[in-house]
């Protein structure tokens, strides 16, 4: 039994091939996040302007920020990266593999933000923005500084699960060759012959993400109370 | 704008690859019919182990093996699993690396799912279940899981709309699914046509689901 365990091991954590490869695993790891970061950002930043495009209550443009958190979030985000990453190109618009998954990536988040965000503005009742509005200030001051705080407060605990299932997508990116971690966990599990790196890929995702997952519960529970 | 049409809508090349596709549709759905009660039914023991378990060490195990799974994205499960086993000489096929990564990945997500409607079932239900003569498992089938159920619908079905966009994964060890099939054609076909078809294909079978989805969530908010 111990000879099997050490041979486990020796597989799948060898220190020779660890020693190798970590640096690439390291730089993958700041791809991810730097991805990872940008997406979020960009993702909620449009969700929310989507939102308050959609509060001015427009019909043509409620039907356009509708129909488009319906396709995307019909759409599998994976199919979504290979058509801008292989179709865009023969339109005229290559895109790199990082600016491929920001950009899917942020339409995704921002189709998911707008929803949970439109959802906050809705549960308000209508006389926060009247009562705003007779104090003098314009639609905009009191979208900006009455509704959209108390939106957005509601609009947190549900966002949050989005936020991190979406940047944990930023592994989709290996798929257009983005070299983020997955994808230099396998090149250098296949030039090495070894699981090693695929190891410490899992390593690392773990060390990003599981105190985001933990911190979420965290912050479930105290949002919770209020 | 030609270039649009000849490279993203190409009826010829549409024509030509749809029964190709359809038979990736068709394993699209049935291997999303296969993972997904696979998952609900992990999960739903997850969290009945989370809340209802009365030893302290049971419980914490189930709240590390949610996050766990919680915290590794989908497709970096697959890849272990599938390029991984195999160092152990354990060979494993591709519907058996698919369906062992999703059942982790998806029973963390259902538990969660569940909990939060076990949670909201008030405990006086399950005290006056007892109270009747019912036995604890008698209970939780047909008092408490039934209104759990009842109070995360939304959630149950806004998962498994996930998991079927999430089978598209697959597509990466080469499992012959809507995407891969695309995929193939694709090169085939030298045009990114066949991928916008499947992309058209799963908003067919996505989009009517996501607007029932948001109905219930929106039924649900009023409800409330």
């Amino acid at each position: 039994m111990s000879g099997d365990t050490s041979g486990l091991i020796f597989t799948f954590f060898n220190q020779e091939v660890a020693a190798r490869y970590w640096l690439q695993i390291l730089q993958g790891l700041g791809v991810t996040v730097g991805v990872g970061l940008a997406v979020v950002v960009t993702g909620v930043l449009l969700g929310l302007a989507l939102a308050v495009l959609r509060a001015l209550h427009i019909r043509l443009i409620t039907w356009m920020v509708v129909g488009f958190a319906d396709v995307m979030r019909s759409l599998p985000p994976l199919i979504l990266l290979i058509v801008v990453y292989f179709g865009f190109p023969s339109i005229g618009l290559p895109l790199s593999a990082f600016a491929t998954t920001w950009l899917a990536l942020s339409l995704v988040l921002a189709a998911y933000a707008e929803e949970s965000i439109w959802a906050g503005i809705v549960s308000l009742p209508v006389g926060q923005m009247e009562a705003a509005r007779s104090t003098g200030l314009r639609w905009w001051q009191a979208m900006a500084w009455v509704v959209l705080p108390q939106a957005l407060r509601r609009a947190v605990p549900p966002l949050t699960n989005r936020v991190i299932s979406i940047t944990k997508n930023t592994a989709l990116g290996s798929v257009v060759a983005l070299n983020e971690i997955l994808n230099q966990a396998q090149a250098a599990s296949s030039t090495s012959g070894n699981p090693t790196p695929l190891t410490l890929g899992a390593l690392a995702y773990l060390l990003v993400f599981l105190p985001v997952v933990v911190l979420a519960r965290w912050m479930e529970r105290r949002w919770k109370g209020r | 704008m030609e270039a649009l049409q000849q490279n993203f809508f190409n009826l010829p090349i549409y024509a030509q690859v749809f029964p190709y596709l359809l038979q990736g549709l068709w394993t699209t759905i049935w291997l999303s019919a296969l993972v997904i009660p696979l998952g609900a039914a992990a999960g739903l023991v997850l969290a009945l182990v989370l809340s209802q378990s009365r030893r302290r060490s049971l419980r914490w195990a189930a709240v590390a093996f949610i996050d766990f799974f919680r915290a590794f994205p989908p497709l970096v499960l697959l890849v272990f699993v599938y390029f991984g086993l195999p160092f152990l000489g354990w060979e494993i096929p591709k519907l058996g690396a698919v369906v062992l990564g999703f059942l982790l990945n998806n029973a963390a997500y259902f538990a969660e799912v569940f909990r939060a409607g076990l949670e909201a079932v008030a405990p006086g239900q399950m005290e006056a279940a007892r109270s009747t003569g019912l036995t604890r498992l008698q209970a939780l089938r047909h008092v408490v899981i039934p209104q759990a159920v009842k109070n995360v619908m939304p959630d149950l079905v806004s998962n498994s709309i996930e998991v079927v966009k999430l089978t598209t994964i697959a597509s990466v060890v080469g499992l012959p699914e809507l995407l891969r099939a695309a995929r193939d054609a694709q090169s085939l076909v030298y045009n990114p046509s066949p991928v916008v078809l499947a992309a058209l294909m799963y908003l067919a079978l996505l989009w009517p689901l996501t607007r029932w989805m948001a109905r219930l969530e929106h039924r649900r908010t009023t409800a409330r």
